[in-house]
């Protein structure tokens, strides 16, 4: 059978062709000021968090602390840290006017799963702005396709000193600390419990948050006098770590230091105490365990083996401020237990971007980025923190923690050890952990 | 026309035409209808559709034809993403030199592991390409870090060299993966009623390159070539007693398959310039196997249709969550709408890998021929006399 190619056939193709391609242009709308603006009644926000994988524990919790917050702001419920927020230009009638809507999706904890729930929501669902991550690696990856996309993105759980370091971007932002605060706020308490003298080991988890964690936490001891002995990556999705804790034994270390977060540390440590390191004497003082990024999620999970463990934590619901009592009585009255602090920084971040959208007047992230950059705050449960505009770095008191000896419930795992003042924990924006990387200027999109 | 015969021709006028109108098809409800949810008509996915339909076009050109199972095939699509990437950094941001370099590295990998892997048949080669492609994700994941970033992925910096290009756009910003000038993302909407319609530059670029794989893909199958791959399946051991050297072929579909896999890395770095180690990890590889048997193996348009099928679910029901639930049947008593969300939120959101298992193990246990099998048997039905002389090359049976 031939099918031959006629030329009245190929006209007419043509023809039917090139009119298919000139239609889209005759209906296009007038362009928008910028991406996904807002024009109904509601306005939509992207909750991308991991649902499976090592974080699905904080992941569950941030999607609570985002609905919470939703309920909030559209004003249902009992306003929460609304009533504590030093900024009082929300009032309870979502945002702008616009009731608050939201999307959800599962980033599985891998870059390339969240790009493409992230692209979903700014391409399917109209969100005007992303947030979440309980991973460095997927804040960094989405991070930069809200820079993209021409959308802002309010970064979740993100730890790693990249985030706001050399992959910072002029679209996104974060509330939670990082790595460097950590070994800062951290080391003096170590040299005061542990002495000068100590020789630590390091696990790390093999990803951006590991490895700015291991530096971070490396050099704020090595500066107390203490000596590495050797660091070891472990893959980010290893569920059994004994393999990594014989070598331990081997050698003449002393402390234990854990750059694991979430199921990873849970796993770690849980090996670590079957194996026996904390009955250990090595060069005549007790083997001891640190975890410089430590959670009540984790704490929970690792169950008995966090008691007396060092760690340093972002915020902790058994603070007494106001803002704190109030995230804490209003989540546990929704859900029945206490957030985590993986929760609260996601609730913050919510109610900071909906704050500075009403500042603004505007939806344009070129706008809501200029309320952001040097706003100060209080009343989040954090003392008088400061959004930096030379990195999107909020700046703010950090918590050094222990684990408890004689918990009183499931919840009360922790205890505060010390305040570190937020001057402690300071640094220059061009301080070398965070150098290499521009902000870039603000992306509007379309 | 074009060397094809006429069932042929057909067969890529209608894919042609599903590439062409797929903005319609994909989102047939109105913008904010309930049904809105369903929608699969934005870039992302369209994209997607299209892309993995080139890898799972590929992939059946190997398992297909030769009725070799590899299970590492998800290493040349992280590869050619890897290539692509760095060619956006180093070179320009435009996707032709990208792609190329994608399909050019993803070969001469596949050369290389299909001349060793190819020394075995069956389960052993199965392992050999599994073995192989998680070495390569490890390496990509955390030895070669200087080089692929590690589990962070490789991502365009504002620093990188791209000396044919712009470092940085005017503005600041990263410049945009471009074909000479037409940026990828560039998007037009077409509202319609309650409906709007995306049209985007990428996705029809992509959808160029699949039309062109797709019609290499049926040359192939057509041709002498894929008739002695055809008898590598069916006997291999009698065609080496006949004296003739199968190994030539075999590695020619395995590196030509692997072309196609890295021009789907390259085209998904194009859409969107980063590339992760987790493109190669074993459930990637797993996945585009899925793709081909519940679409159809060997059938010219069953692993297109496999690649779409899952991208959907992937991506739709992944997103449904208990409020959308709630919303659905809000309208039924309180216990009885608790206890249906309680069931069906086991299958949806998170949990919708379970839905696809059970679609799967389906479609295997009672259309063994895939989505494919499926189509002819609802045919079928309508044309019960034609029956006799249904039996063409594009029904071949799968390979087990």
């Amino acid at each position: 059978m031939t099918n031959k190619l006629t030329r009245r056939g190929l006209l007419k193709t043509g023809a039917v062709g090139g009119a298919g391609l000139a239609l889209p242009t005759i209906f296009t709308s007038g362009a928008n000021a910028f991406t996904n603006e807002p024009t109904g009644g509601t306005v939509t926000l992207g909750f991308n968090v991991p649902q499976s994988g090592p974080y699905a524990d904080e992941g569950a919790d941030e999607l609570r602390a985002y609905m919470l917050a939703v309920e909030h702001l559209n004003g249902e419920g009992d306003g929460g840290m609304l009533n504590t927020f030093s900024s009082k230009v929300l009032e309870g009638n979502g945002i702008l006017g616009k009731k608050v809507e939201y999307v959800t999706g599962d980033t599985q904890t891998k870059s390339d799963a969240a790009r493409a729930s992230a692209k979903s929501m700014i391409e399917k669902d109209g969100a005007v702005m992303i947030t979440g991550g309980s991973s460095s690696g997927v804040a960094v990856a989405v991070q930069s396709l809200c820079q993209e996309a021409g959308v802002i993105f309010m970064a979740g759980l993100t730890h790693s000193n990249d985030t706001t370091g050399k992959d910072k971007k002029a679209n996104g932002f974060r509330h939670f600390f990082n790595a460097y605060m950590s070994g800062a706020a951290l080391a003096p308490v170590l040299a005061k419990t542990y002495g000068t003298d100590r020789k630590a080991y390091h696990l790390t988890a093999d990803y951006t948050w590991g490895w700015t964690q291991e530096e971070s936490i490396m050099a704020a001891t090595e500066a107390l006098g203490w000596e590495t002995v050797q660091a070891v990556k472990t893959p980010l999705s290893a569920t059994d770590f004994s393999s990594y804790i014989t070598p331990v034994l081997q050698t003449d270390a002393d402390v234990l230091i854990l750059n694991h977060y979430g199921g990873n540390m849970v796993n770690s440590l849980t090996n670590a105490v079957q194996f026996g390191l904390r009955e250990k004497v090595v060069n005549g003082k007790n083997f001891e365990i640190v975890v410089p990024l430590f959670s009540r999620l984790m704490a929970r999970g690792a169950g008995e083996n966090v008691k007396g463990i060092l760690g340093s934590t972002n915020w902790h619901w058994s603070l007494q401020d106001e803002g704190s009592q109030a995230f804490v009585k209003s989540f546990g009255t929704k859900y029945g237990f206490p957030p985590s602090q993986a929760a609260h920084t996601c609730y913050v971040q919510t109610l900071l971007y909906a704050d500075a959208v009403a500042r603004a007047g505007s939806f344009n992230p070129c706008a809501v980025g200029e309320a952001l950059e040097g706003f100060e705050f209080d009343g989040m449960g954090n003392g008088p923190t400061l959004y930096r505009a030379e990195d999107h770095q909020c700046f703010k008191d950090v918590l050094v923690v222990r684990g408890k000896e004689n918990p009183t419930s499931e919840f009360d795992l922790l205890e505060v050890v010390e305040v570190t003042p937020v001057g402690q924990v300071t640094y220059a924006p061009d301080h070398p952990m965070f150098a290499g990387g521009a902000l870039g200027s603000c992306n509007p999109g379309a | 026309m074009l060397g094809l015969n006429k069932k042929d021709a057909t067969l890529l006028g209608v894919v042609a035409v599903l590439v062409i109108f797929a903005p319609f098809i994909l989102n047939p409800f109105p913008q904010d209808s309930a049904m809105a949810q369903f929608n699969a008509g934005y870039p992302d996915l369209m994209q997607r559709f299209v892309i993995f339909g080139i890898f799972a076009i590929g992939f059946n050109i190997l398992f297909g034809l030769t009725g070799y199972l590899s299970f590492g095939h998800a290493a040349f699509l992280g590869v050619g993403s890897y290539s692509a990437v760095w060619m956006f950094k180093l070179l320009s941001m435009n996707v032709i030199p990208a792609i190329l370099l994608a399909m050019v590295v993803s070969g001469l990998f596949a050369l290389l592991i299909g001349f060793i892997s190819l020394r075995r048949t069956g389960i052993y080669f199965s392992i050999l390409t599994l073995a192989f492609a998680e070495m390569s994700f490890r390496l990509a994941y955390s030895v070669l870090t200087p080089i692929t970033n590690g589990e962070t992925g490789l991502q365009l910096t504002l620093e990188d060299p791209r000396i044919l290009g712009q470092t940085a756009t005017e503005t600041g910003g990263i410049p945009v993966t471009s074909l000479f000038g037409m940026e990828m993302r560039e998007t037009a909407t077409m509202y319609f009623g309650g409906w709007s319609f995306q049209f985007n530059n990428g996705y029809y670029m992509c959808g160029v390159i699949l039309l062109l794989a797709f019609y290499i893909s049926i040359r192939i199958f057509r041709s002498p070539f894929g008739m002695m791959l055809r008898a590598v399946k069916s006997n291999q051991q009698r065609m080496n007693y006949t004296g003739l050297n199968t190994r030539p072929y075999t590695l020619a579909a395995f590196v030509i398959s692997g072309m196609y896999a890295g021009l789907a890395g390259g085209l998904m770095a194009s859409m969107d310039p980063l590339a992760g180690a987790e493109r190669m990890q074993w459930t990637a590889s797993g996945e585009v196997v899925l793709m081909t048997i519940l679409g159809g193996a060997g059938t010219l348009i069953g692993p297109v249709l496999g690649a779409g099928f899952i991208k959907y679910f992937e991506n739709i029901f992944s997103k449904i969550n208990e409020s959308v639930l709630h919303s659905w049947f809000h309208a039924l008593p309180d216990g009885l709408e608790n206890a249906l969300i309680w069931i069906a939120e086991h299958f949806v959101g998170s949990g919708w890998h379970l839905t696809l298992g059970l679609l799967f193990m389906l479609v295997v246990t009672f259309l063994p021929g895939g989505l494919v099998e499926g189509g002819q048997r609802i045919g079928r039905l309508f044309s019960r006399k034609k029956q006799a002389d249904k039996k063409t090359a594009t029904q071949s049976t799968p390979a087990e």
